[in-house]
């Protein structure tokens, strides 16, 4: 059982306090070891054959001379594992290398293992592959109007059908249609999000070891080794009990190593067949056609509101880019609707999703998975509502504040809810009211409010076991060892779970080992994605060190002959709490437990509420035991002669729940703010046409000319945390990975729109996009900074009226 | 010379043989330890630290000179081992992660990040301080701008920046207040 998840911050000493990571040390001194760090005796370089066609069928494959090349041990094609894979269970559609069709440039075809690096690319040259081009699909408009006259992406399911859906979501909850013809103000706008990728600093890299007698054993960069282990073994046809998934420390993820992929069955497959270590390391460009980034979204939102700023009715039409796979796109596809519904209450919402395959990467979760994109076009509806009614768009955020502890028009249970504190905090630290419609021409501020999900109620595959474990032993010396199945991708987990065995065992923080990455000896911990390893391993590890405690306790309260709630762990110490000059050393109290229980160790575990949802198709899509709450205000300076946007700062606060350490939640949220900041001024994940040259062709795949900002670009953020005190969250704890970064765009977007008076609804805000909206602002007049609303609320300071002109 | 020569292809008793690319004898100072080394001559100096003398906290991630990760000290200056021939550090001082701390400890820098949260996945982190490092040598007491301008070649996809700027600006603070008490003792 888990308890006192509440404690008061008197009764922690660690937990909430600045604290240093666990791995922080290693990481600055050289010594971590990520997997491309890891040399094995006799180790082969494998390397990857892939597809220069973005629609072809494989009409045959010859690996004969590939193999005759000295130095190569092992080549393998499609056929070598004809069982197709897929994150999630329903919608599994590719194959390790593909067998009979290639779907965009740089599928997988072949791949070898040889000696040394030149030795495999030689190798690869030597494979011939005859190809019959296919037309290809690259707008997923042109993929949905398919008549089946050229063949689809994938198969159709049902005859008849249009193979290129990947899924379809219609969803409909109140009178959409009723409230939205009665509402007072309409606002309607089409938005376009540009999909972006996660360019994690490592590529990834994967090193297969088959140990000839039916082990297998793979070290990789992966966010979800337990799913990794089950796939590797489906499609390897291995029996589970006997392949070992090992993780190193991930050098950045960020959703981009959240399923399997093919270097990691290559690796494998090779090493059973050339009876040696197999390593294989993604180059910079095979990471950005991997991908499994941000979908590109074409959307269309309808929004009323009565004339006193309440929202009425929420009616959305959004088109999914997908690229050639599902990957997680079924979960996109419902995402993309589901995770509107808070902080806003809202009496009616519809939303039409539709995920299309194309001809490009597969797209799949990038931080803020699926929600990111919608929450960019409906903060700037509120914005143009806002307006509409003449409110402060501050004002208008509070006034349809859905509270705590309620429930979703789409039936999601929402329990602690900070977003009101965010609000007042983002607004004083930024000294909205002194800013807003008032700074001169070319400036400008904006504000956003976003939700997101303290991971998922229900488990990709499904099951009733718990969503994450934690084992715990203490030794004769004092130590706390806890074996740990989360994925630590640098976001903090490792450090987490430290923190809480320091915190209830009374040790101190070096005292503890985390024993990870390694699904032999740990427990299962789903991965690191979704936003749910604080909270789910937190409370698995409250449970476990909790069972420690209470016979740590006993065991004193036995040697002293007084109640056990008195005896306190904390410092390195065991104390009689009403008077703590009475105490004896951890390590004693320890020895003292192992005599009266023998051996200590205890298992700890969380499972998700499994009763918690919508009763409707879909209703499980989105449900959380918990929702964060963030609110930005960004400040801009747009130049209109060059349609440059410079992101001065932006304000981030955000209901973690609770900080388990101050410094790493600000390290998430002010990472997300960046990447968020990244997606709306410079980040685009684009493919050239016919006419640009080679059709599906990246347009940019390196980190030069796919611009990710640099310490020069990123503007000054500054974090405000704020702390709800989730009933349910590990001492009160909530997701800070994911959430702060929703706002960013929206922010910025509003932000240029108080500085010029020019909506930009089309990612990026690049100075090509920039320059042509400005050019049809400046067409119709409407250039200037937009007047300010006349609504109760803005009681501040007299409306100034600037324009273009005014601009000196 | 071109993979194409290196690798050159040639039939031998039915099986391809490629030529071994032709290797070279180097000698490096890296973190003050002389080093003599064989390798193919196209090697890079990131490829010689990681694979020949097993220095891996320098790390790829672009292999094209993009992001900063494999960034070491030569000379003095923060250099891209990964596009830097191995033949061109040679009878030049090589400083790479592992060289920063001494016996006494972590280098200050090395802390500083420990303390304030500087690295998150860490795969930067070797780049960033050989940066840092090398601006700390010729500027004490650096502005934030400064910092800023020092880093603008090393890609971090975690942080957002800051907390590395913070932990530049307290390290520098350190190694000042060390520096004037190394000086008030003499």
């Amino acid at each position: 059982m888990i308890t006192d998840k509440r404690k008061s911050k008197s009764d922690l000493t660690l937990i909430g306090t600045p604290m240093r990571k666990i791995e922080g040390l290693d990481k600055s001194t050289g010594r971590a070891v990520y997997t491309d760090d890891i040399v094995l005796p006799g180790m082969l370089h494998g390397k990857i054959l892939r597809s220069p066609y973005p629609h072809a069928r494989i009409v045959s494959i010859d690996v004969s001379e590939a193999k005759k090349l000295e130095g190569v041990h092992a080549v393998i094609t499609g056929a070598d594992m004809p069982t197709k894979y897929g994150i999630i269970p329903w919608t599994a559609d590719e194959y390790p290398l593909c067998t009979d069709r290639v779907r965009y440039v740089g599928d997988a075809i072949a791949a070898v293992a040889a000696v040394d690096e030149d030795r495999a690319i030689r190798a690869l040259e030597l494979i011939r592959v005859e190809y019959e081009e296919l037309p290809a699909f690259f707008d997923p408009h042109e993929a949905l109007a398919a008549d089946g006259s050229t063949p689809y992406v994938h198969e159709p399911k049902k005859e008849g059908g249009n193979g290129n859906v990947t899924k379809q979501v219609h969803l409909e909850f109140g009178e959409v249609d009723e409230l939205m013809a009665g509402s007072d103000v309409i606002v309607e706008g089409q938005y376009f999000f540009e999909g972006s990728t996660h360019t994690p600093i490592e590529p990834h890299c994967a090193i297969g070891l088959w140990d000839g007698v039916g082990k297998l054993t793979v070290w990789s960069a992966t966010q979800v080794p337990h799913y990794l282990h089950r796939e590797l073994a489906r499609v390897l046809e291995l029996d589970p009990a006997r392949v070992r998934v090992l993780q190193p420390l991930v050098g950045g993820a960020f959703g981009g190593k959240s399923e399997p992929f093919d270097l990691e069955f290559c690796v494998a497959k090779l090493s059973m067949l050339a009876g040696r270590p197999v390593k294989i390391l993604y180059t910079r460009e095979e990471v950005f056609y991997a991908h499994r980034g941000r979908h590109p979204f074409h959307m269309k939102y309808q929004t009323g509101s009565t004339k006193d700023g309440k929202l009425t009715s929420i009616n959305a039409e959004i088109l999914l880019d997908g690229g050639a796979y599902a990957s997680f796109g079924l979960v996109t596809t419902y995402y993309a609707g589901q995770l509107l519904c808070a902080p806003y209450s809202m009496p009616a919402y519809r939303f039409d999703s539709t995920r299309l395959y194309t001809n490009k990467p597969a797209c799949g979760p990038k931080r803020g998975h699926g929600s990111v994109q919608p929450r960019f076009a409906f903060e700037i509806q509120i914005d143009k509502l806002s307006e509409k009614v003449g409110l402060d768009p501050f004002e208008f955020r509070r006034r349809n504040f859905i509270g705590s502890n309620t429930r979703t028009v789409n039936e999601l249970r929402v329990t602690s809810n900070g977003f009101l504190e965010c609000l007042e905090l983002v607004e004083r630290a930024s000294r909205w009211r002194r800013k807003f419609r008032r700074l001169p021409f070319g400036r400008g501020v904006g504000v956003a409010g976003s939700t997101y999900i303290s991971g998922t109620n229900y488990p990709i595959y499904p099951n009733e076991m718990p969503q994450s474990g934690v084992q715990m032993q203490v030794d004769r010396s004092g130590r706390v060892s806890v074996f740990s199945g989360a994925s630590e991708i640098g976001q903090g987990c490792d450090s987490m779970v430290a923190y809480i065995a320091a915190e209830e065992l009374g040790v101190p923080l070096e005292y503890v080992r985390v024993l990870r990455g390694d699904t032999d000896f740990t427990p299962v911990d789903l991965g690191a994605y979704s936003s749910r390893v604080t909270f789910m391993l937190g409370n698995a590890a409250i449970d476990a060190a909790t069972k420690l405690r209470e016979m740590v306790q006993k065991a004193v309260a036995g040697e002293w002959e007084v109640e056990v709630s008195e005896v306190l762990l904390a410092g390195g110490m065991a104390m009689w709490a009403p008077d703590t000059e009475r105490q004896m050393p951890i390590r004693e109290a320890f020895n003292l437990a192992e005599s009266a229980f023998g051996t200590l160790g205890a298992t700890g575990w969380y499972n998700t509420p499994k009763d918690i949802h919508g009763e409707y198709r879909g209703g499980t899509i989105g449900a959380s035991p918990a929702y964060s709450f963030t609110a930005h205000v960004a400040e801009v300076e747009v130049d209109v002669e060059t349609g440059v946007v410079e992101v001065e700062k932006i304000w981030i606060a955000h209901d973690c729940g609770r900080a388990l350490n101050p410094v790493l939640v600000e390290g998430q949220m002010e990472g997300s703010a960046y990447m968020g900041f990244g997606e709306a001024l410079m980040e685009e994940q684009i493919f050239k046409s016919a006419e640009q040259g080679r059709a599906g062709l990246h347009n940019a795949p390196s980190l030069l000319d796919y611009r990710i900002p640099t310490s020069l670009d990123t503007p000054e953020l500054e974090s405000l945390i704020v702390e709800s005190i989730d009933p349910e969250g590990p001492y009160g704890a909530k997701e800070a990975g994911e959430g702060p970064l929703h706002p960013s765009i929206p922010a910025i977007a509003n932000a240029i729109y108080d500085a010029i008076g020019v909506r930009v609804d089309r990612l990026p805000f690049s100075p090509p996009n920039m320059w042509r909206a400005i050019e049809e602002a400046r067409e119709a007049g409407t250039l200037g900074t937009p007047p300010v609303p006349d609504g109760p609320q803005v009681t501040t300071g007299k409306p100034q009226t600037k324009t273009a002109s005014s601009r000196s | 010379m071109g993979l194409s020569d290196t690798v050159a292809a040639a039939r031998l008793g039915g099986h391809l043989f490629v030529m071994p690319a032709a290797t070279q004898i180097v000698r490096l100072n890296v973190n003050g330890d002389l080093k003599e080394i064989g390798v193919p001559m196209h090697f890079t100096l990131l490829e010689a630290l990681r694979y020949e003398l097993g220095l891996t906290g320098s790390k790829q991630g672009c292999d094209k000179g993009d992001c900063g990760a494999c960034t070491v000290i030569l000379d003095g200056r923060p250099t891209l081992s990964c596009i830097t021939p191995v033949c061109e550090a040679e009878g030049h001082s090589v400083m790479t992660v592992e060289g920063l701390a001494d016996t006494d400890g972590p280098h200050p820098l090395q802390d500083a990040f420990d303390l304030h949260g500087a690295a998150q996945c860490g795969f930067c982190t070797p780049g960033i301080l050989c940066s840092a490092a090398a601006l700390l040598e010729h500027t004490i007491s650096p502005s934030r701008k400064e910092i800023k301008e020092a880093l603008a070649g090393n890609l971090c996809r975690c942080t957002g920046y800051s907390k590395i700027y913070d932990a530049v600006m307290s390290a520098a603070q350190r190694l000042q207040v060390e520096a004037h008490l190394d000086g008030s003792s003499e």
